[in-house]
């Protein structure tokens, strides 16, 4: 959003980068190596927009992914009113987990809706199966992990060893008041 | 490709730039004359440029002031943080810092003089009658004046009409000061530069109030297109202008300063007409965020 645009007040909210996503299973590659698990389960949240468009993609994402016996995808809602579309694979394959995601997003953004689009997440469990998430953030582009504790707290410390972990392998998020915290987000107990 | 639904309003930016280049034109013909013509034109020009740079570089603690608005932190509205917090993640922007002012009066509005360094800030008035999703279509909003920078347009817009209104309210009393260089034709000329500033005062004002029209019609727009929900917007419009209505004229005229971002406060605020509102007129904005609404649904 140039500062033009700004000043003829036109600022139109940003689109959403797809592709970095695919970096996740390189990171968990090396959450693996660390002791985390992956669970095979992953979800896309965005804003609902009003109106038949929207609504009419989201039935059509949910066919496309779940065709062919594919993974389990469940719809619910937050109490933000944000959407989470949670897809969950037994085989906890995270490569397939990450083209599913994608297909969901991108399948938004070629309908118009990618603007919507606020972020994914892929959930961890600890070896003591606390689970966790690492989240990306479509707008910036970049990820962050979010493990939350009873009563709306952070695992803070949780959270800064897994950005050490996986710091090599996506661009972790550099502004920590951009860690938002997702509560209520599916998979996160 | 990824394709985009936003579309922008080419008529209104059409409009508003039509506006802002009246108004350069006024002012830099005004401060031609004022420094060619006056002894002391150049020290007005300083000073009221001053006064303009202290408000806008000040505008967020003194907006936050006059309202009586205290800022709260993530625990004490944990709520209101998160729903701000989402937002300015969709939007990709800077979070502002977030007030609440304890009055009854249903209002919001965002200050500051970049994105950097702006709040928004919402009264216990607004939250009691709007749900959920009205009050993120108002924050929506608010965020949409931060990401336009409407608190440093509006000054920019409102600083040489200051000048021209405190000429014509105090000219008679400081005429020498606006008088000819050369003393042959004080008189003449300070009775040309008063009337002129009359003239570029007025001139001045309603430019100034129709470019606060069209940046709040641009604010609904890119609100409504960030939230996906313009009817929501829409609703929480009409609930807060009914409440309006029903405000005594006092608070409503307090709130007009507020949302006017102060830029003028030498204005006599008595005739409130549609020339002179601050914001466009109800219907308007419900009609532009119907329009909003119908292309988001646009199969296809």
């Amino acid at each position: 959003m140039g500062l033009f645009d700004s000043l003829l007040g036109r600022s139109t909210p940003p689109e959403a980068n797809l592709d970095a996503l695919f970096a996740v299973p390189q990171a968990a590659l090396s959450l693996q190596a660390d002791g985390f698990t992956p669970t095979g389960s992953g979800a896309v949240c965005y804003r609902p927009t009003e109106g038949g468009a929207f609504s009419g993609t989201e039935d059509e994402i949910e066919k496309l992914v779940a065709t062919g016996g594919g993974p389990r995808i469940e719809r619910s809602v937050d109490r933000f009113g944000f959407r989470w579309l949670t897809v969950t694979r037994t085989d906890t394959d995270i490569s397939g987990l990450v083209t599913d995601l994608h297909a969901i997003n991108s399948s938004l953004a070629d309908a118009g809706f990618g603007s919507a689009l606020l972020c994914s997440t892929v959930i961890f469990h600890t070896s003591e199966q606390k689970p966790f998430a690492l989240v990306y953030l479509y707008k910036r582009g970049t990820f962050y992990p979010f493990a939350p504790l009873a009563d709306d707290r952070r695992d803070n410390a949780l959270e800064l060893q897994v950005r050490g972990v996986v710091g090599k392998d996506v661009t972790v998020e550099s502004d920590l008041s951009k860690w938002l915290a997702i509560w209520g987000a599916p998979g996160l107990g | 490709m990824a394709r985009t639904r936003f579309r922008s309003d080419s008529g209104l930016t059409l409009r508003m730039g039509g506006v802002s280049l009246g108004l350069g034109a006024l002012y830099v013909a005004f401060g031609a004359l004022l420094l060619t013509q006056t002894s002391l034109g150049a020290f007005g020009i300083v000073i009221v440029l001053g006064l303009a740079w202290g408000q806008w570089y000040f505008s967020d603690s003194l907006a936050l002031k006059s309202m009586g608005a205290k800022i709260v932190e993530p625990e004490q509205a944990p709520e209101l943080h998160a729903m701000i917090d989402r937002l300015c993640a969709l939007a990709d922007m800077p979070k502002p810092r977030v007030a609440v002012a304890v009055t009854d009066m249903p209002n919001a509005f965002a200050t500051g003089r970049t994105p950097k360094h702006s709040s928004v800030c919402v009264t216990t008035g607004i939250m009691q009658r709007l749900d959920a999703d009205e009050l993120e279509g108002v924050l929506a909003h608010e965020l949409s004046h931060v990401a336009n920078r409407d608190v440093t347009v509006m000054t920019v817009a409102s600083s040489l009409g200051l000048l021209a209104g405190f000429i014509t309210r105090w000219g008679m009393y400081a005429g020498n000061i606006f008088g000819s260089r050369n003393n042959k034709n004080s008189g003449a000329v300070f009775l040309v530069v008063f009337l002129v500033s009359m003239v570029v005062y007025f001139v001045s004002f309603i430019l100034t109030r129709a470019l606060s029209r069209y940046r709040e019609l641009s604010a609904d727009r890119s609100g409504a297109y960030l939230t996906g929900r313009p009817s929501k917007l829409s609703s929480a419009l009409v609930k807060i202008s009914g409440e309006m209505a029903r405000i005594p004229n006092k608070d409503l005229r307090e709130g007009q300063a507020i949302s006017a971002f102060f830029f003028a406060p030498a204005i006599n605020r008595e005739a409130i007409g549609a020339l002179m509102s601050t914001h466009p007129p109800l219907q308007q904005r419900l009609d532009q965020l119907a329009a909003v609404s119908a292309e988001l649904s646009e199969q296809g």
